[in-house]
């Protein structure tokens, strides 16, 4: 799966993107925030906060939604467009 | 027999270049699937913040920009009947008076012109994958800039 970070979360994790290969228990949003967190001090930083929105497949979820076989999923602060 | 009506032209486009807002207009004018009664546009532009920022710096999420703005401007063409509508999302270092932002919206009539391109922005600041970065007048880079409260409550209102 490819991971995509934006804005002060790209800046924190220090990478734009990586591809990962989850363990078959991350199957949600908030799982993989979880599994995400213990990988270092930089995606703690990063996500160890309520503001991270997420979009599985370039669409915006909620809650702790089911990852199913998404290709990409990209995490990143609220939006300021406009 | 009921006919269907017309599908609106979605015009939406994400670059780093200036866009020529006449140009625009017309080819939205051009474009509508019904006879364009009202032409709405709105500019959104760089400010300086009383003199602090020296530009914004917009990142976006290439592919979902384009996606997730098509999604709310299609949403705004079915809801007001729009005959056309066109967004163009610019993205990279912006100097104060430059713009950011174009939505025009056509409709047989101008009540819906107007509350259709208020609605686009209303969501495209709380939906739409974009981020300023704040640059500062002594050189230095500053912070990205918050959401504010006030767009999630303009875009509940709809």
């Amino acid at each position: 799966m490819k991971l995509k970070y934006f804005a002060w979360v790209r800046e924190r994790i220090g990478v734009a993107e990586e591809d990962v290969d989850l363990p078959p228990d991350v199957s949600t949003t908030g799982a993989l925030l979880d599994w995400l967190r213990a990988r270092g001090d930089g995606y703690a930083l990063a996500l160890d906060t309520g503001a991270i929105r997420v979009a599985v497949d370039q669409v915006h979820v909620q809650g702790d939604a089911p990852l199913g076989d998404a290709r990409e999923v990209a995490l990143f602060p609220p939006m300021t467009g406009g | 027999m009921r006919v269907p009506a017309p599908t609106a032209s979605v015009v939406v486009r994400v670059q780093a270049e200036p866009f020529d807002l006449a140009a625009e207009v017309a080819a939205l004018k051009a474009a509508a699937a019904s006879e364009p009664g009202a032409i709405v546009t709105f500019t959104g532009i760089c400010r300086s913040e009383s003199g602090k920022l020296t530009a914004l710096e917009l990142e976006h999420y290439p592919g979902m920009a384009e996606a997730e703005i098509a999604r709310i401007a299609a949403g705004a063409a079915e809801r007001w009947s729009l005959g056309a509508v066109t967004v163009v999302h610019r993205y990279g270092k912006l100097e104060p008076g430059k713009d950011i932002v174009l939505v025009a919206a056509a409709a047989p009539h101008r009540g819906a012109a107007f509350e259709a391109a208020s609605y686009i922005m209303d969501y495209m600041k709380t939906r739409a994958p974009f981020w300023k970065k704040e640059h500062l007048a002594d050189g230095t880079s500053g912070d990205w800039v918050a959401p504010k409260n006030a767009d999630d409550d303009a875009a509940a209102k709809w």
